[in-house]
């Protein structure tokens, strides 16, 4: 089990500097001049030349690359003088826009996109999960009949509609909830919740869906396993059979899909935090492509890169310990 | 193995006590609903088992041998499935018991093993903990003493150094390995029947051989009485003392292993024995023309009048419209077909059928 860990963090690590090289040669390729947007209002071609020789814009792209490389380990100081500001480790750059370090604005809003991707997960592989097992112990039926029909409508219909007509329904028709504003749970818990439940619910519905059908089909395919029918065989209770064996087995590819989900929301929810008026990293995201904020794209599009790569690895050490077949050799 | 209405013994085999039959048979009928039409699985099947004697279910895939096995041990599900007739093991009737009743059966009385040892065996246990699980089915003894059970038995299969591929996954075994640990899990308990179904289709030819002397070892110890499901004419002559022979669902000719092999009475059978290789075939292969029937629609007549090449000897096109009776032909041989015993004599002489 370890040696496994060790070569997937070997591999992960690998995969970590492919993205950041990737990540800097689009952006590098993007017909934007840094050296222009960090001059200011008042500009001047020989101002601009200055600031190209400062960045280190002249200097070759791989060196440029390695500079930025080392700038996230060991840090580095913008402007001189009076004015210097240092940007601690990692440092991911200054954000000319906003007149602030990357990271300081990251972490300012890294939380409520935790929160938001925290709450949506529990709530849809609880209510995905469960109604997936049920729909498939009795298939058939008219609950799995059903359940099946409203979780094609939820998948397929997108998220700004649900989390558009929650809103107009819940908040601005009925009142039964005010609009949400954020509040972080140290300080109110009770308005976090209220504040967040809208748009956990709107996430969850389009997961919740996806995950009851993933779960069913998984589910109903390992029940027809062979080892299933040797359990039987044995004369094992039937309760036994799909606790111990089909359960276990079933799961286990919905672990894969959970992981990926859950990192591919730590990104960002663009959507749901628009609507709701949450400012996450999607609102910082989407800021950063309306201002041309280079530092800050760059940066958001390796943390979501990150989050995937971590959650991958994740997936990958629970895999290991729930199928000797990868750990095993 | 006798006839339903026959209550002689067998004669091949003579038996010990006269009623120790333990699973028996009757009239046994497997159909499943399907989006294009009933599938009638297994039709009218009826057959006796003796404590310590091996049946051989022979057939082509979709012959119904599998199916009708599958419903004896209760493992059919209810879910699209109709079964008929009656079952009756260790004096018990199956068809109609409560599941919970044939369940306590299955695992301790009557046991199964499946094709692929692979597949069969749960990826993510140890073959201690399944075999383990398998006494603890059944009998309250701690995990230890189930644990001690399993090795035995493991030894007892011939797996080497059981003590150390106690803890192995099954995926770490070889396909033999698996297989013998399928054995060892399914006679654990000391069960009366075992159920192999095609026990050594899945594994190499050269370890096909070794299961079977264990399963034939095993059962000269423990007096357990085998069905053997397959499709292979060498591993009946090998295990068997008495043979089924099934076509489309049905049994084409039943009885004692010698009369099958010597004196097969009906074209399907005739078949299936010249399809064997023998010495000086020069690499010739004799199939049966044709497929097997759907088992959606079947014809009218004899099943195997489609692809039977002796249909014109018999008057009025009878095979095409009638289906032939199961009529006895020795005390304990039965086959369906409409050819006259004289005309069976005469095909089996001038073609060298039987020996």
């Amino acid at each position: 089990m370890v040696p496994f860990i060790i070569r997937r963090l070997i591999v992960m690590v690998g995969m970590l500097f492919a993205l950041s090289f990737i990540t800097y040669v689009l952006f590098y390729a993007l017909p934007v001049d840094p050296a222009r947007l960090s001059c200011g209002v008042h500009c001047t071609p020989m101002a601009i030349a200055a600031n190209r020789e400062r960045l280190g814009l002249n200097d070759p792209f791989f060196i440029q690359y390695l500079k930025w490389i080392k700038t996230i380990f060991v840090g580095r100081s913008y402007g001189s003088g009076y004015v210097a500001v240092h940007c601690p480790v990692p440092c991911l750059g200054f954000s000319w826009n906003r007149e602030m370090m990357v990271t300081a604005v990251i972490g300012s809003v890294l939380p409520v996109t935790v929160y938001l991707a925290l709450g949506a997960f529990v709530l849809w592989m609880v209510v995905g999960v469960s109604t997936g097992m049920l729909a498939a112990r009795f298939k058939g039926s008219i609950f799995d009949r059903g359940v099946m029909a409203i979780s094609l409508i939820g998948f397929s219909l997108p998220s700004f509609f649900i989390g558009l007509v929650i809103l107009i329904f819940i908040v601005v028709r009925w009142h039964w909830l005010p609009y949400p504003s954020y509040t972080p749970p140290s300080v109110d818990f009770g308005k976090f919740v209220g504040a967040m439940i809208l748009p956990w619910v709107t996430l969850a519905i389009l997961y919740a869906a996806y995950y009851t059908r993933l779960t069913r089909s998984q589910m109903l395919d390992t029940m027809s396993e062979d080892y299933i029918r040797t359990a039987r065989a044995k004369g094992l209770p039937e309760k036994v059979v799909v606790r111990k064996h089909a359960l276990r087995a079933g799961l286990t590819p919905i672990v894969t899909s959970a992981g990926l989900d859950f990192a591919g929301l730590l990104g960002g929810a663009i959507i749901t935090e628009k609507i709701f008026g949450l400012v996450g990293l999607g609102s910082v995201a989407i800021r950063a492509v309306e201002d041309l904020d280079l530092s800050m794209l760059v940066a958001i599009t390796l943390l979501g890169g990150f989050f995937v790569v971590i959650a991958n690895l994740v997936v990958d050490i629970l895999y290991a310990a729930i199928d000797p077949r990868v750990r095993v050799k | 193995m006798t006839m339903p209405d026959s209550a002689h013994s067998n004669l091949m085999v003579p038996s010990t006590h006269e009623g120790d039959v333990i699973l028996s048979v009757r009239d046994l009928s497997v159909a499943f609903k399907t989006d294009d039409g009933i599938v009638q699985a297994v039709s009218h099947l009826s057959y006796e088992v003796k404590r310590g004697q091996t049946l051989a279910i022979v057939g082509e895939s979709g012959s119904g041998k599998s199916v009708s096995s599958l419903a004896v041990m209760g493992l059919l599900g209810s879910g699209n499935s109709t079964i008929t007739g009656e079952v009756h093991f260790d004096r018990k009737e199956l068809i109609g018991a409560s599941k919970d009743d044939v369940r306590q059966l299955r695992g301790l009385k009557m046991a199964m093993i499946f094709q692929d040892p692979l597949s069969a065996l749960h990826p993510y246990y140890t073959i201690g903990k399944q075999l383990a699980e398998a006494v603890t089915a059944h009998s309250n003894v701690s995990k230890q003493a189930a644990r001690e059970r399993a090795l035995e038995m493991l030894n007892r299969v011939g797996i080497p150094s059981a003590e150390k591929r106690i803890d192995d996954y099954p995926h770490q075994l070889s396909g033999g390995m698996r297989q013998r640990v399928m054995i060892a899990m399914a006679l654990i308990n000391d069960p009366e029947l075992l159920i192999a179904d095609e026990p050594t289709t899945a594994l190499d030819v050269t370890v096909q051989a070794q299961i079977l002397d264990l399963l034939r070892d095993l059962q000269k110890e423990f007096g357990t009485a085998i069905v053997i499901i397959t499709h292979d004419l060498g591993v009946v002559a090998d295990m068997a003392d008495d043979v089924i022979v099934m076509y489309g669902g049905a049994a084409a000719e039943q009885g004692p292993v010698r009369e099958i092999f010597y004196q097969p009475e009906m074209p399907y059978t005739w078949g299936l024995l010249a399809s064997i290789p023998k010495d000086g075939d020069e690499g010739q292969l004799d199939p049966i023309p044709g497929s097997p029937p759907s088992l959606i629609h079947l014809p009218k007549g004899c099943v195997f009048a489609p692809r039977c090449t002796f249909k014109h000897l018999v008057p009025d096109n009878a095979c095409a419209t009638s289906r032939p009776d199961f009529s006895q032909t020795g005390p304990n041989h039965a086959a369906r077909c409409h050819l006259t015993i004289e005309q069976r004599q005469t095909i089996r002489i001038d073609r060298k059928i039987g020996k």
